[in-house]
């Protein structure tokens, strides 16, 4: 008992003021020796400045940290090293170019003479590995090896540096339902071997599959920490978001229609020449919500772009609304009536250097009233731009704000007033609430249903199985560039579709697994 | 101190200028020139006179079309450094023409020649466009490379494959009568400058490029493509066309500066020994000008002002005509450093992009 | 002409032509390789051209033999110098590498020029008496047909740069050094993250190239030109920049282009000497390397393999 109590890490008082915006706010934190602390709170709330300042990439603004008892300042990571705190941060602060092993020396290097001893390290790393059970290969380049070994690489080039407090970034929300199971095997098995560990997460789940006491901050504040045993789920959901949350969304049956989209054995090759959509097929139609569910780099983006017209169609058809649309143009394709909420906002929904009203012109600026024989009429876009605004509660002071200033909710709301008012038959959204705060993506969610309601035909692809379960009216997973089942949200489980998303259909059963 | 972002816009500027006066002094004082003297005689002489005046429009003429070709290009998220070989292919390209056709009535002799001098300058630009395009080849480089392959070919093609009745020497072509650019008013009434016809050409380029920009859908795209080439291609605009249209335009506009040189300037083509200085000249315009046609304009005389001020304080004060380039090369670092300048301004109000950026639930949000 | 002499022609007036383009554009590979471009590498090698005629003129008496290799030296620091100006406004100032490496070019050759006037009252200096000359190495030019070809007559200066080539490959891929520094231009913010100094890296980089530029530049006077105008460096930055990209941004890639460069120079200079290119209009001969580059650039290198940071301002968050 005496272990369990034992402050490994007290942060008192801290705030982060940037130019003004106070992103901490007094909060305050303790971590026990040996024990896994759950860090939640909403996108936004201040709980990764928090950890950067612990892992020392940022200075607080004022407050004092204590370690092991000790009054510190951590004044850069190698003084975090020292204090033996390690992060592992939700992008991966990996080198693509470099192998596994050049990444987790990096910084930490041995050398004989004047040259790096790479034998050495090597030994050493895959003592590491063993002991921990973190199996990698040191010579793979990072960039050929899936996301859950590069989790594995940063997990142990926090332990190579003799980390005994481990902080955790959303470190599951790149992971299938089988590997975040795997995940909490893992980090039981550090706090067990004595580490300490947090873990900064928005889910509940995983927090009460794994932690011992979660704390709570909201809008740069401490709310509370509890023990996970005595909290529940709804109690925990309203200490993060402040008010009560709805966990169901209310969903009408099904009114379907004729077929809007129609994908026949469809191929599709990546960026470097392998093929990444092998032969899939599928319809969408009228009134329904397909939602395509799989891991990461599954194929996914290769679809969603040979549907838009972004990539080449290497075979295969893609017939929408009865016309064939195979490696048509992406204005010929949006034109027939497509609208695409892409999943990345920044790099391909907006252009932020420019103004709120012409990015909602974007796929419309060349058309009457916008422009005419080549020459803008801005008074019809920015008189647009204005309804739309309205029309989609985008909250911004002007339509005259460059993009880049909107929050990432508004901007993602601004990218779906856009591609909702074209009123196409078929839309194509992907990823469509990543990163958003609560309110955001409900108010998506319920766009998304009206829209199915009003007769359209919806292509959902998301890495969210919440999202998916939520809102499709059929899923279809994708595992390796094709499909390894279609299933009904009422008739499947969590664990069901874990299981497909990594290849392993349930009527070939489990021993057919490849 | 703090000032609306549209002021810091011009507010930029004019601190990089005079910053890059105080450079050239700092340097004149340490080898025991009176920066005074320099500064006065320079301004003097581009200024003092009805000559001064018409020399120094006519050397701002090329710079304003060179720059805006740069900026085009540069809109287009293009560094376009081939400027010098364009105008140098549009300069000998009007040059030969005019020369070969002497006979033409000169309302049919002046259009075609600039026509051709302008295409010129396009298709070398435009090599590199198609490259860009097709293969994905830097454009810096194969503009780099161009610049020599013209410089090269150029001499060729005079020396050797021009005919010898249009040449006086092997270094140099025989002037240019019937198709000039400079006429008699105006050259008597800047004292007999090498003022010429160009600079009214430059003023409706720099409204037909403003308006290009700002108005136009071909603008729109130019300037999308440039800032997000991506999220250009997700709306359906192509980015091929883009690169190619932009690298045409911009090898235009420089061509139509070679053809200044041509036909306005010296009425002659002669052996060209290095890039041809209105090209990197223009870029420092553009560069200065922050990409606005008023920019450009008032960017362009005041490097005039330079450049013929500095053949006065060469030969009044005895300074050596480098300090001129040396005060071009500081305002443009300053312009490069706008970062730093801009910390000694606030903005008026509060930062709302650095408060997204941290806080905001986008991607970087939690980053 | 015989064969072994004809080859020996090509092959040390190649290795005189590469020479000044190694020592660059080893230095373009580290600058980029921290994360920076480098397009000043031209206005570098000028200011290290300029330093090593006036060091040659003024010393020459002085050292004797020794004094290119010195002004080598003189040259290199000049170079690294100027480069600061480089280091400060990309990895400081956050200016746009290409404008900032711009500007080395505007100004090095007018600054050059302006110390040559306010020194010699002229635009031009008198020729260097103790220049790089050739080399005879003792033993291996004794070797038969080999020895005529490689090691007899040839530039001493190129086979220095051939080795420092290899010790900066190993510099860069074997040594803790070159980890740290290729790990700031592939992912500035795992650096950071990882204790490495990135804004120290990224000088080192920038230093390196313009101590390396600026050598380049002055082994270029010294062995080449024969003196500083202001048109003693006209394109050799670019070229090593050119080979540098070719190299695949490797220090031994760098090297090996560079000497294929220096052999299509060197073509349009010794041409009229070999049988066969006697009669091809020299024009050819001229725009040959550019055109090479290009078409090399258009056929192999469609996609770069640059460091993926490169070119990026790393903006370190307090």
């Amino acid at each position: 008992m005496d272990k369990e109590n034992t402050n490994i890490i007290e942060m008192r008082h801290i705030v982060k003021d940037f130019d003004g915006f106070k992103a901490n706010n007094d909060i305050n934190l303790t971590l026990r020796k040996g024990e896994i602390l759950a860090l939640l709170g909403e996108n936004g709330a201040g709980k990764s400045t928090l950890m950067r300042i612990l892992s020392g990439l940022l200075q607080p603004t004022s407050g004092e940290i204590f370690v092991k008892g000790q009054k510190v300042t951590i004044d850069g990571p190698i003084a975090a090293q020292k204090l033996g705190i390690g992060m592992v941060h939700q992008h991966f602060m990996l080198a693509d170019a470099f192998t596994v092993l050049e990444n987790i020396i990096l910084g930490h290097e041995t050398t004989k003479g004047l040259q790096l001893d790479l034998k050495k390290a090597r030994q050493d790393l895959l003592a590491l590995s063993q002991h921990y059970g973190l199996a990698i290969e040191p010579d793979a380049k990072v960039a050929n090896i899936t996301v859950a070994q590069q989790q594995r690489v940063e997990i142990l080039k926090v332990l190579y540096r003799g980390a005994d407090i481990l902080i955790f970034d959303e470190p599951t929300a790149v992971l299938t339902p089988q590997e975040i199971t795997e995940f909490i095997k893992i980090i039981k098995n550090l706090a067990a071997e004595g580490k300490s560990i947090i873990l900064i997460t928005h889910k509940l789940k995983e927090i009460k599959a794994s932690a011992n006491r979660v704390a709570v901050i909201r809008h740069g504040q401490s709310i509370g920490t509890v023990n996970v045993a005595e909290a529940n789920d709804e109690e925990l959901a309203e200490m993060m978001v402040g008010r009560h949350v709805n966990f169901k969304l209310q969903k009408k049956q099904a009114a379907l229609g004729k077929d809007v989209l129609q994908v026949k054995d469809l191929h599709v090759k990546e960026d470097r020449g392998a093929e990444a959509v092998k032969g899939l097929s599928f319809k969408v139609r009228q009134g329904e919500i397909l939602g395509i569910a799989g891991i990461d780099g599954n194929g996914q983006d290769e679809l969603v772009e040979a549907l838009t017209g972004l990539r080449k169609v290497e075979s295969g058809k893609i017939i929408i609304k009865d016309k064939d649309m195979t490696n048509e143009k992406v204005r010929k394709i949006t034109e027939w009536g497509v609208s695409h909420v892409p999943a990345d906002r920044q790099k391909y929904g907006l252009i932020l250097q420019l103004p709120l009203y012409e990015n909602l012109a974007l796929q419309t600026y060349y058309q009457k009233p916008y422009s005419n024989h080549g020459i803008m009429n801005f008074k019809a876009i920015r008189k647009h731009a204005k309804e739309l605004i309205q029309k989609f509660d985008v909250r911004t002071s002007s339509d005259a704000l460059k993009a880049s200033e909107l929050s990432g909710g508004n901007q993602q709301k601004a990218i779906i007033a856009r591609e909702l008012d074209r009123n196409s038959d078929l839309i194509v959204v992907f990823q469509p609430t990543r990163g958003l705060d609560v309110g955001a993506i409900e108010y998506i969610h319920k766009q998304l249903l009206a829209q199915r309601d009003a007769g359209k035909a919806i292509l959902l692809v998301s890495y969210e199985l919440d999202e998916i379960m939520q809102l499709s009216d059929r899923i279809l997973v994708l595992h390796n560039g094709q499909e390894s089942g279609e299933v009904r949200p009422d008739d499947t489980t969590e664990k069901e579709l874990g299981l497909l998303m990594t290849g392993i259909n349930r009527k070939e059963g489990a021993e057919s697994a490849r | 101190m703090r000032v609306s972002p549209k002021a810091k816009n011009i507010l930029v500027p004019i601190i990089a200028v005079i910053a890059g006066f105080l450079v050239g002094a700092v340097i004149m004082l340490l080898w025991s020139y009176d920066p005074i003297e320099a500064y006065s005689s320079m301004f003097q002489s581009a200024l003092g006179s009805m000559n001064g005046v018409g020399e120094t429009i006519r050397e701002a003429t090329p710079l304003i079309f060179t720059a805006i070709g740069f900026q085009i290009a540069s809109a287009a998220g293009f560094f376009n450094i081939g400027l010098p070989g364009q105008a140098q292919a549009g300069w000998l390209a009007s040059v030969w023409f005019a020369l070969a056709n002497q006979n033409m009535p000169s309302y049919l002799l002046v259009p075609l020649e600039i026509i051709i001098g302008v295409v010129a300058g396009a298709v070398v630009a435009g090599i590199a466009g198609v490259l860009r395009a097709y293969f994905g080849t830097n454009e810096v480089i194969v503009t780099i490379m161009l610049n020599y392959v013209v410089l090269y070919s150029c001499q060729y093609l005079m020396q050797q494959t021009m005919s010898s009745k249009l040449r006086i020497s092997t270094d140099s072509t025989k002037t240019v009568v019937n198709g000039s650019l400079q006429v008699g008013w105006l050259t008597k009434m800047f004292g007999y400058s090498r003022i010429n016809t160009g600079i009214f050409m430059a003023i409706i380029a720099l409204v037909i490029f403003w308006f290009l920009m700002k108005k136009t859908t071909t603008g729109f795209e130019i300037k999308s493509v440039g800032l997000n080439p991506f999220a250009s291609r997700y709306a359906g605009m192509s980015a091929k066309k883009n690169i190619i249209v932009s690298m045409l335009l911009s090898g235009a506009f420089a061509g139509m500066g070679g053809v200044i040189q041509g036909l306005g300037t010296y009425q002659n083509y002669f052996t060209q020994t290095a890039s041809v200085d209105i090209g990197f000249d223009g870029m420092s315009v553009a560069l200065l000008g922050a990409g606005s046609a008023l920019g450009i304009f008032l960017a362009a005389l005041l490097f005039s002002i330079l450049k013929i001020g500095g053949l006065g304080m060469q030969t009044l004060a005895g300074i050596p005509y480098e300090i001129v380039s040396i005060v071009i090369a500081a305002i443009i670092f300053f312009v490069g450093i706008k970062y730093v300048i801009e910390l000694l301004f606030k903005n008026k109000t509060p930062q709302t992009i650095e408060a997204t950026g941290t806080t905001g639930t986008g991607k970087e949000g939690e980053a | 002409m015989s064969i072994v002499s004809m080859l020996a022609l090509i092959v040390s007036s190649s290795l005189v032509y590469a020479a000044p383009m190694i020592f660059t554009s080893i230095g373009g590979a580290f600058s980029e390789h921290s994360g920076i471009v480098n397009v000043g590498l031209e206005g570098i090698m000028t200011m290290g051209a300029f330093a090593s005629i006036v060091f040659n003129l003024t010393f020459a008496h002085t050292f004797g033999n020794a004094t290119p290799w010195l002004g080598a030296l003189v040259g290199g620091i000049v170079g690294l110098l100027f480069s600061i100006l480089h280091a400060v406004a990309t990895v400081n100032w956050r200016a746009d590498h290409i404008i900032s490496g711009t500007v080395l070019n505007l100004m090095a050759s007018p600054l050059a020029v302006f110390l040559i006037k306010a020194i010699y009252n002229k635009g031009q200096t008198e020729n260097i008496t103790a220049n790089f000359g050739n080399f005879s190495f003792p033993v291996l030019a004794q070797i038969p047909i080999l020895g005529p070809i490689f090691f007899e007559n040839t530039s001493a200066p190129a086979w220095v740069a051939i080795v420092l080539a290899i010790f900066m490959w190993w510099l860069l891929y074997k040594t803790r050094f070159g980890l740290r520094l290729r790990a700031s231009g592939e992912n500035p913010q795992a650096a950071d993250t990882m204790g490495v100094n990135v804004y120290a890296m990224r000088y080192a980089g920038v230093l390196i190239s313009g101590f390396l530029g600026g050598v380049g530049g002055a082994v270029f006077a010294q062995a080449i030109s024969g003196n500083f105008s202001v048109s003693t460096i006209v394109g050799q930055g670019f070229m090593a920049l050119a080979a540098m990209i070719f190299g695949k941004w490797d220090p031994i890639g760098a090297m090996l282009s560079s000497i294929f460069f220096g052999f299509a120079q060197s073509l349009s200079i010794i041409g009229n000497q070999l049988p066969g290119f006697s009669h091809i209009p020299s024009v050819y001969l001229q725009i040959a390397p550019y055109v090479i580059t290009i078409l090399v650039l258009v056929l192999f290198l469609g996609k770069s393999v640059a460091p993926a940071a490169d070119g990026q301002n790393y903006i370190k968050s307090k």
